[in-house]
């Protein structure tokens, strides 16, 4: 092997390299001239963004700091000044929101519209994740679609739990109440809690065993009444739900209510007052109020 | 002279060399599974305990049935381990598109796939090992067998090392065994690309620098005068990958016995690291290593010269300075310093000619062949692979610009991104390379069935095209989502909108991938029918011998 053994490509005309590995050989062109202009273009393009941007760390002359770049945008700067352009820009809607009664804004449509925006966009980031967009809830998660209402479902109200959330630990004000676990903690036979679904069961109209309902009944007077009431329309003050509509939280199949009986639910909302602002609370009262079923 | 057969204490030297590191690491993980502090530890100490035993009863058999007789025989090429570097790339091949396949139907079907009781069929534990499977242990596998049957043929002499080159081939498969039930079970030190455990990285870096080695032992034993162009290609992927390697992994382990580890990196210099050894596993990994197989078997296959010496050399030489830099553009409008990004971001642009050097180098070597594109299948797939890779590494630098970051970062646009370049890139370029050494290791006239490779071929692409134009289409759909606002300034649209509004995407995305897996089974069914010398690859073809000829004495 010798690098002397050059040799005209027939197909091409180009002389190789005179090198062969295995039978392949190089040939000898040149670079591609659009390659190499292109490349120079890209260098000499690169070259100038670094001068017009923030590019050379640690050079003498800049305080310990960075070329700044003939341009000066530095993306903090650029940051911060658009943060401040935003709160001022929706400080004079926000502070109107804040001092507005519900009527008063159900009356100014602006201010109505300002409030729905704002508080379908913290609705989507925030309260979407469990109670679905648009508030249709999902297993373990009421709808908030509906008029159908656990705690409150005034702006006040739906306001309070938005601040204080429910079952929250560390807020005094959270909505609290606490249903016992009748099968996990014995208080109940798993045969007397058969018999409480069945009369559960009946108030929504559905097929039950009538002997086993009757046997049911006198349980609930004794143990369910008290929260859920006489007539299972359930307590708004307690969050005792009604058990003699169509919904449920929970699901309403038998093993559904078996298990909410046994093991109760006592589910739980954070509060968001220490996360959100106060318009942004608001607005997610007033959306939320609007759904469907705001009193 | 070549011919003369080294001596026999060399023989028995490597052999003993090897025997004693495996059983070094045997005794190791005995007394790590004896003293494990948590079940990972423990489960992964007693795979690595037996497999080391195995392979330490393997050594002692083989060896004692030697009988003088010199395994190491310098006159012929050591082919049989590119033979298994064959078989473990289809199938660890066929296994990552699988997983990825399941995935990707996870994500499109969230509730198809899921069983709570099983925490190792989660996404989060499913993705690593797809990912990984593909790239190293796919890709890893195609690399470490191509690489060893290229060296020999570029360099005519056999691979350098007598067992070495054996442990380096099962080592590497060992990390991927100890990597792949690492993620099932939850062992991951969170480093994307880079999950599995400080002692599975230990073991891989003992591998790697026995690889080292082994390459360049071969290098320096070449009976070529010059050094081809693919060898400067795989050197540059061993040794960037040791170095990317052993930075990204430097960690401290909790306890010996434990699997645990915490990283000596935290905050921004934890991400930039990261992202560094990310960026450049691409670039040194996925892209130099598969130049290598390119610039090997495109002109071979073809049969005509690579079009440009000094286009080789101007386009690796600046392809590796400058690909070390752009790793910042994955840390676009974050925490880290802009000044680093813009290095990330320059560095990118300036990086896409020396990236279109190989296209060029590729392509223009079959001119002259062009023919071949029509008439055979296998090349046709290798120029494929080579209009996906310039595709992508045109996509790469223009994602890099921050204001075009600013809109795909994030989107299913990089996943489109990173699935043109793997699939389209690095995926044809090593079935090309697959097909052709199936051919030529098993002596075989031809292939089994000329028409399975257009099968696969154009199952393959038409897959691509499905998956990319899907996601490119759900990328460009979400970024613009997330970052549209109403008219009082408040964002249009809550996330759970945007993943509604690639439902449509996702299921073209699983098509086109399952395609894809169909393709490369379509492939393995082919090579094995080769292999066994049915149909077309009837018959044997004795190759010409390492020395005939062309090595004169005057030498």
């Amino acid at each position: 092997m010798s690098d002397k053994h050059t040799e005209i490509d027939a197909h091409s005309g180009v002389e190789t390299t005179g090198h062969t590995w295995d039978g392949i050989k190089e040939l000898n062109n040149p670079l591609p001239r659009w390659w190499l202009i292109v490349w120079y273009i890209s260098i000499a393009w690169a070259f100038i963004y670094m001068v017009l941007m923030p590019a050379i760390p640690a050079l003498p002359g800049f305080g310990g700091t960075n070329t700044p770049g003939v341009l000066g945008l530095s993306d903090r700067t650029l940051v911060a000044e658009k943060v401040v352009a935003m709160n001022a820009e929706r400080s004079v809607a926000s502070q109107r929101l804040m001092a507005a009664s519900l009527t008063e804004i159900q009356n100014d449509l602006n201010l109505q519209q300002f409030a729905m925006a704002m508080g379908e966009s913290a609705f989507g980031d925030n309260c979407a994740t469990c109670h679905g967009a648009g508030g249709r809830g999902a297993k373990g998660y009421p709808m908030l679609a509906d008029d159908i209402w656990l705690w409150s479902g005034t702006l006040d109200g739906i306001e309070q739990t938005l601040r204080h959330g429910i079952r929250h630990e560390g807020d005094d004000a959270t909505r609290f109440s606490a249903m016992p676990a009748f099968g996990r903690d014995k208080l109940l036979t798993s045969s007397e809690i058969d018999d409480l679904v069945q009369h559960v069961l009946s108030f929504s109209d559905r097929d039950t065993d009538a002997s086993a309902a009757a046997q049911g009944s006198t349980i609930f007077a004794v143990q369910c009444a008290s929260c859920h009431g006489v007539n299972a329309k359930g307590d708004r003050n307690i969050g005792a739900p009604d058990l003699t509509d169509a919904e449920w939280i929970f699901g309403g199949e038998p093993a559904d209510i078996t298990a909410s009986i046994s093991n109760a639910r006592n589910a739980h909302m954070p509060a968001w007052q220490d996360r959100l602002d106060d318009p942004t609370i608001k607005a997610l009262a007033l959306y939320v109020h609007s759904l469907g079923g705001g009193e | 002279m070549s011919t003369v057969t080294k001596p026999r204490s060399s023989v028995s030297g490597s052999i003993a060399s090897v025997a004693t590191l495996v059983a070094i690491a045997c005794l190791g993980a005995l007394l790590i599974a004896a003293n494990a502090v948590d079940p990972l530890m423990e489960a992964h100490a007693w795979v690595f305990f037996f497999l080391t035993a195995f392979a330490l009863v393997a050594i002692g058999i083989w060896a004692g049935g030697l009988q003088g007789r010199n395994p190491f025989d310098e006159t012929y090429y050591e082919d049989t381990i590119v033979k298994f570097g064959v078989a473990a790339a289809m199938f660890w091949g066929i296994a990552g598109f699988l997983v990825g396949l399941i995935i990707a139907l996870q994500l499109t079907w969230p509730g198809l796939f899921y069983f709570p009781d099983l925490g190792w069929t989660n996404f989060g534990r499913l993705r690593p090992l797809h990912t990984s499977a593909v790239i190293f242990a796919f890709g890893g596998n195609v690399l470490i067998a191509t690489s060893f049957y290229v060296v020999q043929r570029t360099s005519r002499t056999r691979i350098a090392g007598g067992l070495w080159p054996w442990f380096v081939f099962w080592g590497y498969n060992l990390f991927i065994v100890i990597a792949g039930t690492g993620y099932l079970m939850g062992v991951t030190q969170s480093r994307e690309y880079a999950e599995p455990e400080w002692y599975a990285d230990l073991w891989l870096t003992i591998v790697w620098v026995a690889y080292l080695l082994v390459f360049l032992g071969t290098l320096w034993k070449r009976k070529e005068p010059h050094i081809y162009v693919a060898n400067w290609f795989y050197l540059s992927f061993i040794v960037t990958i040791a170095m990317l390697h052993i930075v990204n992994n430097l960690a401290v382990p909790v306890n010996l016995s434990g699997s645990k580890s915490y990283s000596l990196f935290a905050g921004v210099q934890d991400a930039l690291t990261q992202w560094w050894y990310g960026h450049n596993a691409v670039g040194f990994f996925l892209t130099t290593g598969f130049l290598a197989i390119m610039y090997y078997f495109i002109p071979k296959r073809a049969q005509r010269p690579v079009y440009s010496y000094r286009l080789s050399i101007v386009h690796f030489w600046s392809l590796i300075f400058i690909y070390i830099w752009a790793g910042p553009h994955h840390l676009h409008y974050t925490a880290l310093p802009q000044w680093a990004q813009t290095l990330g971001m320059t560095f990118s642009i300036m990086l896409w000619m020396p990236s279109w050097g190989g296209m060029i180098n590729g392509v223009m070597t079959l001119s002259g062949a062009w023919d071949k594109l029509r008439t055979d299948p296998v090349v046709r797939m290798m120029v494929v692979s080579l209009a996906f890779y310039g595709m992508s590494t045109f996509e790469g630098p223009l994602m890099s610009v921050r204001a075009v970051n600013a809109l795909s970062h994030y989107t299913e646009w990089g996943i489109a991104h990173v699935h043109s370049g793997s699939l389209g890139w690095v995926g044809f370029i090593s079935f090309g390379a697959l097909y052709c050494l199936t051919q030529w290791l098993w002596k075989r006239p031809a292939l089994y069935s000329k028409n399975l490779v257009e099968w696969h071929f154009w199952l393959a692409t038409i897959g691509i095209v499905f998956y990319i134009v899907a996601l490119y289409f759900a990328g460009i759909i979400e970024g613009l989502m997330w970052r549209a606002y109403n008219e009082y300034g408040f964002l249009e649209y809550s996330f759970i909108e945007t993943v509604e509004a690639k439902h449509i995407n996702y299921m073209i995305r699983a098509l086109g991938g399952g395609m894809y897996l169909m393709g490369a089974i379509v492939m393995a069914y082919n090579l094995v029918r080769t292999a066994l010398g049915h149909g077309a690859a009837a018959g044997v073809v004795e190759p010409a011998p390492m020395t005939a000829a062309k090595l004169q004495p005057a030498e």
